[in-house]
């Protein structure tokens, strides 16, 4: 964990001006008011590339404050290099105190992944998310896509998940893997494992989503639904591994595939660092 | 034992440190000072300027000394120090008809007032490789310019308008949408339209441009004008009640002669296309002007069955800061998600070998 | 039939594209299971009769209604867009010339006749499938071809599955548009066929646009006779065709070979 330090001077708290928080703070506010629903904004041009994150990375900063616990993740962990470039960027301009351990957090930046540790009340996820729109590859026209949504038109998707069954035995989506929010707006998870879905479903916590580049933001709010998509008689399955952590044991949790060598060795891990981390430490002092 | 890999912070800085020294390249080579490339790369940082959407050669000559000459990452670096300026309000409309013009064309007309000025251009050039230039000279002195007061160059498109022979354009009292502030949406006002494709990636409007002009949403193009030059900026301040000038730029303006149209409504007269860009760039004005054309297909009453029409298509993908965000951001780790394609692509092809085996067992008995 | 509303009425329906007339005045009505043929060469304003009957186009003057399932009759213009692509999903069909437009070119067989039950709720996998396998049987495809896309499927075929995609939903009311249009003759046959027994069966209403005056004469109760934007002859279809009293429905009568 880094404590509170002093941000760089020259920048504003969290970089982006008062005006344009206070305006993504609004999509924010009507994203929640309407679960699953991308609702455009002014997206700015961060010190990031569009498609790093950017769009998580104005959501975390309209809504952090000096008290905030921030942790950021990439892939499950802590130490990727994007996650710790993100993190750098909040301990310059906003000199948050920041943590790895999920229970710490109060505001936790992810990019596709959910943590193993149960989220609580009062803690907020912000998911970066690439494409936005669920039905994009389908349809590739906005105008098209926002009148689907309107008019809640989504056989389309469930052709796709039919064709799937058809030709492969199995729906065939294995991460950013579509769900209908509070009965209502379809939404895409962002590409988070499909395994990673049922966590989302009357979470505790609440869950904000940001496309920069799209210029969307969405919203769950928390204890809301969030079903898979899928056919009665061909549910959705999370399809969680058969093995455990090779490093701390843990089951039906989601393991990283590590190449050993070139003749085939392989290992399982935890993809979610804190969380083996965190096992080892308990298994090392019990 | 496998021992998770850690160091990722640090990878990172002994990375920005590489990058630093290639940045510098060999010791013994003089530095590369910013006003040298303001001066003699001017048209690298008029372009800089104009996909940046800011006008500071300074900014933008340092921005592609940065970027070790990467241009895109150059606009790139000039977007991110824009996001952090304060805004002020936004200037009059840009008065380009009183241009001191440094080079002024006409394709349309073999002469016009204010002449043909062809100013500094490539374009009657041979492109030789000129190895004298491996070596400092000194240029010769262009031939002297007769002083006087400068010449009035109205506008062609103003005289044809004049006589009813191309539209006129639009005068409106609305605000111009500012894309920086508020999301594009479609359908997009022609306003937006110019907005995006002002800061558009000039390679992208070059060959859309190009593919009009190859029968992909035939425009009938002709350069009624190009002219580049200073214009003053303007700003009205509340305070004074009056416009007070806050300086010039220097813009290329394109205005493209396209098609002739007529309606109940009116009779038959040439449709137009517009461009406008920071300093001499003047391959982005015409493009853009071309575009602005083909996209306002469906005001004319024409199908738009190209991609240069697609509305949605060229919008989107206009913006190159963004589309090299998306593309570079592949390098990004995704083993999660490939993980799970994996773990799904096992499992089919598990039940596919199965289902053979099981085929083959049937056909033996 | 007779006792009963109409199921669509058209009421001085018009169509200017400037200062052009392409339709002009165009009146009738159409009660439920009943076929009517809207015959004429190309430029007579027919497409032009279809479009503002489906509700694509919006008529320059007069207007199109439809007895709704709830039996209210409604202006097809004061439907939302919403009531309007519901309607064209469910109780409504649409055949196009070409079968490109009206299917899923990229999709199987399977997934193309399901899909309107997708729309309307159906969620379970084998049920789509089974109805999918009963309308291919209808429509006289191989079962086999179910995941199938019908970029291999020859022009009758799509026409066959274009028929079973618009008909799984069980419409009051289908519009064909040139249906057999490009297809050979023996083709043609068996899918007029088809259509006239399945419109038998499900006592749909259909109205279709054709050049051939022989498609009209096999499907069709009531026949409209156009020529540059106008009706120049209407009445049963036997009659008008055995006894044409306009001079140019008499030229297109005898201008069509006898088989």
């Amino acid at each position: 964990m880094s404590a509170r330090a002093a941000p760089t001077s020259g920048y504003n708290f969290a970089y982006l001006d008062e005006q344009t928080k206070r305006m993504i703070r609004r999509a924010l506010l009507k994203a929640v008011a309407i679960p699953g629903y991308q609702v455009p904004f002014a997206s700015r041009e961060m010190p990031m590339p569009y498609g790093w994150g950017t769009g998580g990375v104005q959501v975390t900063a309209a809504i952090l404050g000096e008290g905030d616990v921030l942790k950021v993740i990439d892939q499950g962990s802590d130490d990727t290099t994007n996650a710790v470039s993100i993190r750098k960027f909040f301990e310059k301009t906003a000199g948050v105190a920041t943590t790895t351990h999920t229970a710490e957090a109060t505001i936790i930046q992810t990019r596709h992944r959910i943590p193993e540790t149960p989220l609580r009340e009062g803690q907020t996820i912000v998911y970066q998310v690439p494409i936005p729109e669920p039905l994009r590859f389908l349809e590739p026209r906005e105008t098209e896509t926002r009148t689907m949504h309107a008019l809640e038109e989504y056989g389309l998707m469930h052709v796709k998940l039919y064709e799937d069954i058809a030709r492969h035995g199995h729906i065939a989506t294995s991460y950013a893997y579509p769900v209908k929010v509070a009965g209502r707006y379809m939404m895409d998870p962002s590409p988070t494992p499909k395994f990673d879905n049922p966590k989302m479903n009357r979470s505790p916590t609440l869950q904000l989503f940001g496309a920069g580049r799209e210029k969307r933001v969405y919203a769950v709010p928390p204890y809301t639904d969030v079903v898979s998509l899928d056919f009665e008689d061909h549910p959705f399955d999370p399809d969680p591994p058969a093995e455990p952590c090779a490093l701390c044991g843990a089951r039906g949790v989601y393991l990283d595939e590590i190449v050993l060598d070139d003749s085939g060795g392989r290992m399982f891990a935890c993809s979610d660092t804190d969380f083996c981390e965190s096992n080892r430490a308990k298994a090392g002092n019990s | 034992m496998y021992v998770a890999v850690k160091g990722g912070q640090k990878a990172i800085e002994n990375a920005h440190r590489l990058l630093a020294e290639a940045r510098r390249g060999d010791p013994a080579t003089p530095e590369l000072g910013v006003a040298q490339i303001d001066q003699q790369l001017a048209l690298a940082v008029d372009r800089v300027m104009v996909e940046g959407s800011l006008y500071d050669r300074e900014i933008a000559a340092l921005a592609i000394k940065q970027a070790r000459g990467d241009l895109i990452e150059a606009a790139f670096l000039v977007r991110a120090y824009r996001t952090t300026l304060p805004r002020f309000g936004a200037s009059e409309p840009l008065e380009t008809s009183a241009m001191a013009v440094r080079r002024r064309i006409s394709a349309t007309f073999k002469d016009l007032p204010g002449g043909q000025v062809l100013g500094p251009t490539f374009d009657y050039t041979h492109r030789l490789i000129d190895f004298s230039l491996l070596a400092p000279s000194e240029p010769e002195a262009p031939a002297e310019e007769t002083a006087g007061a400068p010449l009035a160059c109205p506008r062609v498109s103003g005289q044809l308008a004049a006589e009813g022979l191309v539209e006129a354009p639009a005068a409106t009292e609305t605000e111009p949408f500012d894309l920086t502030r508020t999301p594009l949406e479609f359908p997009a006002s022609r306003d937006v339209r110019l907005q995006n494709l002002a800061r558009g990636d000039e390679g992208f409007l070059l060959a859309l441009a190009y593919s009009t002009q190859r029968g992909f949403g035939r425009t009938h193009p002709f350069v009624g004008e190009v002219r580049f030059g200073e214009v003053e900026v303007e700003m009205v301040l509340e305070e004074l009640g009056a416009a007070i000038p806050l300086g010039r730029v220097v813009v290329t303006e394109c205005e493209m002669v396209n098609q002739f149209k007529g309606s109940d409504a009116a009779p038959p007269h040439f449709t137009s296309g517009y461009g406008l860009a920071f300093g001499q760039s003047e391959r982005k004005a015409m493009s853009m002007a071309l575009i602005d054309r083909a996209l306002r297909a469906a005001e004319f009453g024409e199908e738009a069955n190209a991609p240069a029409q697609n509305e949605e298509f060229v919008l989107s993908h206009s913006d190159n800061v963004q589309a090299t965000g998306f593309v570079e951001h592949l390098k990004l780790p995704h083993y999660v998600d490939f993980q799970s394609e994996l773990q799904l692509l096992r499992k089919l092809r598990a039940e596919w070998l199965a289902a053979q085996e099981e085929a083959l067992k049937e056909a033996a008995e | 039939m007779s006792d009963e509303a109409p199921l669509l009425i058209a009421e001085g329906l018009t169509k200017a594209y400037g200062s052009r007339l392409a339709l002009e005045n165009v009146s009738f009505s159409l009660y439920e299971g009943e076929a009517l043929a809207v015959v004429g060469e190309s430029g007579s304003g027919k497409t032009t009769l279809l479009n503002l009957l489906s509700g694509i186009v919006a008529p320059t003057a007069g207007k199109v209604a439809y007895r709704m399932r709830d039996l209210r009759t409604r202006d097809l213009q004061d439907l939302t867009e919403a009531e309007r692509r519901f309607l064209m999903r469910t109780d409504w069909g649409f055949v196009r010339q070409d079968a490109r437009e009206g299917l899923r070119m990229a999709v199987s067989a399977g997934a193309n006749v399901g899909e309107r039950l997708m729309g309307v709720g159906e969620r379970s996998y084998g049920r789509i499938r089974n109805v999918a396998l009963e309308w291919l049987d209808r429509v006289e495809i191989d079962r086999d071809r179910i995941d199938d896309a019908p970029t291999s499927f020859s022009g009758g075929m799509r026409q066959r599955l274009q028929l079973a995609r618009n008909l799984v939903t069980s419409p009051r009311l289908v519009f064909l548009d040139e249906p057999t249009g490009g297809l050979d003759v023996s083709v043609q046959a068996r899918l007029l066929d088809l259509l006239r027994a399945l419109v038998a069966d499900l006592g749909v209403a259909i109205v279709i646009v054709t050049h051939d005056l022989a498609v009209a004469r096999l499907l069709s109760h009531r026949i409209l006779v156009m020529r540059r934007g106008e009706v120049v002859e209407t009445g049963l279809t036997d009659q008008v065709l055995d006894d044409p009293q306009d001079a140019y429905t008499q030229l297109l009568v005898s201008s069509v070979l006898q088989a």
